[in-house]
């Protein structure tokens, strides 16, 4: 108890020191911030322990209520390691800025079976929601009715109808997926030729279906035309589906060259199947997939190079962000900029067209430098 | 079947040995729909392809063998995906941590296996609950069994011995090893209902529950002996997971008990108890696995493939109850008897 309450003060000054330093001027000193608390993120801590209590007792009370929110994240699924990994940054977040946060959600990834856990956080009138929604429009109707009973909703990972959040967190602006995805898939294909098909989620997944249209999009640049679409298959974020339409890919597409499969689920299980049909070398897989889940097939040539955010910090920015919603420093409108001192560098997140935020760009990891991710992200 | 009478030609003679059994109804529309795939896919027959499809096939008809002996007593285990999934990351867990070497850990994977099995069976004889209630309940105290050990994290490959997961696709003379593991199980089990005291009871029990009792068949005992065996083919089932996936989810086989349920039926095990074989069971599996795959090299709309798949399932079924509707009746007399 006395950690806690300690643990809570220090969090409080964290904070303190943070609204102080946003606050003294809006342009110049956001620079020194950023230095005070580094991107590794475990500084903020020690910054107001050299704070005078005084100073502490003394800031605004609007400023104190900027700090932490009661938040509950539903993600699509728990049990994925995926989303404990997000949620480790929105726990962090909440330690950093005073607050507390939950995860509840389905065991399978349901949107129907989401909804329930938003209606308790609403009945149990929490401060924020931060939701990924396992289908856009299905969950959309609760959440709007959460909104009505004041609380906010933060999307994070995959989007809820617009509409039916103040903020969605994307975790990589979609045009820029969609250019890494093209880009790997150009790579891997033999001098950039050659068929390739696209391994999804579910049909109705919408930040695998943004990304996919984001690829073709990007795909009309003169660059990629002898890359030959041979389209997309939906593995569900099922094993046993994504293996299957894997295993049918090869032999739908005898002359296919690489497998693009932007779904942690369906990337491992594409991998396995070329390396299961003796295609490693000839059949390429990429997408987005976690370093651990990973590295055995980067190493084996069955997946060179793959690509993802920092889940870690994606967790972290929508917790920052459900908490600045509660305070009201923002409320979510286009235009709007916000500083977070351990994310972007310190540089101001601005909040875009539909309320989106973007996290940054992907990030692509290789043989060379996987081994480092595998043991940061433990996932 | 008055049309087989009217052509005594060779028509007349195959609809007649498919009608007497519902084995080679499977495997001659097992043979139909590869020739018809084919033609729209060559690929489809390609070794690699059918290597790997007939392995997985090959961890459904184990775990439906299990399922098929249990739905011969009458009763249903739903609890079989979660046995599945409890055993594959059991198993996972132990080879990362390197607390046993693989064939150990197999071994305690197939024993957890059986012991799940032993408490849905002591569970339903013990308190008397129909087993549909019981397994609906292990179903998810197996799956929070899973979630607990998890602890929010998967086995990934590297976690693994290194080449564990090639063991699925490994073959012997040309056939994947996880195909003969199903031959030798499909033998064993076979042999022990068609051949043994204890498998004519099982049927016994199945038909007619009370005529067992008066036969002084001891129908507890045999549940129970029944979802036993079912348990311990769930882990063997379970292992194999492992291996062919090589990465294990906590939700690892989420959702299967429908395909094993499904391979059961189709493979001519009645719902109602009292008749099948494993025989059946197996292919079934295997028939599904195939139907599965052809519908997707076909690349019909993906939007339609669960559909489809449904309909295909309900056609073969229907076929085949048109087919042996004349045997049925002379069938669990037989089993009766």
């Amino acid at each position: 108890m006395t950690g806690t309450s300690v643990r809570r003060f220090v969090a409080g000054l964290a904070t303190t020191a943070i609204v102080l330093s946003a606050c003294s001027s809006s342009t110049p000193s956001s620079a020194p911030a950023s230095q005070a608390a580094p991107a590794s993120q475990a500084p903020v801590a020690s910054v107001p322990a050299s704070v005078p209590a005084s100073q502490a007792a003394s800031a605004p009370a609007s400023q104190a209520a900027s700090g932490g929110v009661t938040a509950v994240v539903i993600p699509k699924q728990i049990n994925n390691p995926y989303f404990d990994v997000a949620f480790k940054g929105a726990q962090k977040a909440a330690a950093d800025l005073g607050g507390t946060v939950t995860q509840v959600g389905p065991s399978a990834a349901d949107a129907t079976q989401q909804v329930p856990f938003i209606q308790t956080a609403t009945t149990q009138g929490v401060g924020a929601i931060i939701i990924s929604a396992d289908d856009a429009t299905a969950v959309a109707p609760a959440l709007k009715a959460a909104m009505q009973a004041g609380i906010k909703v933060v999307g994070y990972d995959s989007s809820p109808a617009v509409g039916a959040y103040n903020v969605f967190v994307n975790q990589a602006d979609t045009a820029g997926i969609g250019k890494g995805l093209a880009n790997m898939a150009c790579d891997l294909a033999p001098s950039c030729t050659g068929e390739i098909a696209v391994l999804s989620a579910a049909q109705s997944a919408t930040n695998q279906n943004a990304w996919i249209a984001a690829m073709q999009t990007t795909m009309k640049d003169a660059k990629y035309s002898k890359l030959v679409w041979d389209g997309v298959v939906y593995g569900n974020d099922d094993p046993q589906v994504s293996t299957q339409q894997a295993q049918a890919l090869l032999q739908a597409h005898p002359n296919l060259k690489v497998i693009v499969a932007p779904t942690t689920v369906g990337i491992v299980a594409a991998a396995q199947v070329v390396r299961a049909a003796k295609k490693t070398g000839s059949v390429f897989v990429t997408g987005l997939g976690t370093p651990k889940g990973m590295v055995d097939y980067v190493k084996g040539g069955e997946s060179p190079e793959f690509a993802l955010w920092n889940v870690t910090d994606l967790g972290y920015l929508a917790y920052a962000v459900a908490a600045q919603l509660a305070a009201g420093t923002i409320k979510g409108t286009e235009g709007e900029t916000f500083t977070v001192p351990s994310l972007n560098n310190g540089q101001p997140y601005t909040i875009g067209k539909d309320s989106v935020v973007v996290l940054g760009p992907p990030f692509v990891f290789n043989k060379d430098n996987i081994d480092q991710y595998v043991a940061s992200f433990g996932f | 079947m008055p049309k087989t009478q009217g052509q005594p030609g060779m028509l007349g003679r195959v609809t007649g040995a498919l009608g007497r059994s519902r084995e080679l109804t499977l495997v001659a529309l097992i043979v139909l729909m590869c020739a018809i795939v084919s033609l729209g896919a060559p690929q489809f027959l390609s070794i690699s392809n059918l290597d790997q499809v007939t392995a997985m096939a090959a961890i459904f008809a184990i775990a439906g063998i299990g399922e098929a002996m249990v739905v011969m007593t009458k009763n249903i285990d739903l609890s079989v995906e979660s046995t599945i999934g409890l055993v594959a990351f059991l198993v996972g867990v132990t080879l990362r941590q390197g607390d046993l070497p693989v064939p150990a850990a197999w071994l305690l994977g197939i024993g957890v296996g059986l012991l799940l099995g032993m408490v849905n069976g002591a569970v339903i004889t013990v308190f008397r609950i129909p087993s549909i209630v019981v397994t609906l309940g292990t179903l998810s105290i197996f799956r929070g069994l899973v979630f607990i050990i998890a602890g929010g994290k998967e086995v990934n490959l590297s976690d693994l011995p290194a080449g564990y997961a090639n063991l699925a696709t490994d073959t012997v003379l040309g056939v994947p090893v996880f195909v003969i593991v199903a031959v030798v199980i499909v033998a064993i089990v076979g042999l022990l209902l068609w051949k043994t005291r204890f498998g004519r009871q099982v049927y016994a029990v199945g038909s007619n529950a009370e005529a067992a009792a008066i036969l002084g068949i001891r129908s507890r005992l045999v549940t129970f002996a029944v979802f036993s065996i079912a348990g311990l083919l769930g882990g063997i089932a379970g292992v194999m997971w492992g291996i062919y996936f090589g990465t294990i989810y906590a939700t690892s086989a989420s959702g299967v008990v429908l395909q094993i349920v499904a391979a059961v039926v189709v493979g001519g095990v009645s719902i109602a108890g009292g008749t099948g074989t494993v025989v059946g069971a197996a292919l079934g599996a295997l028939f599904l696995a195939l139907i599965n795959n052809a519908l997707l090299v076909l690349q019909l709309p993906q939007e339609l493939l669960q559909a489809i798949y449904g309909a295909v399932i309900l056609v073969a079924v229907s076929a085949d109850a048109l087919l042996s509707r004349r045997n049925k009746g002379q069938a669990a007399q037989e089993a009766a008897r």
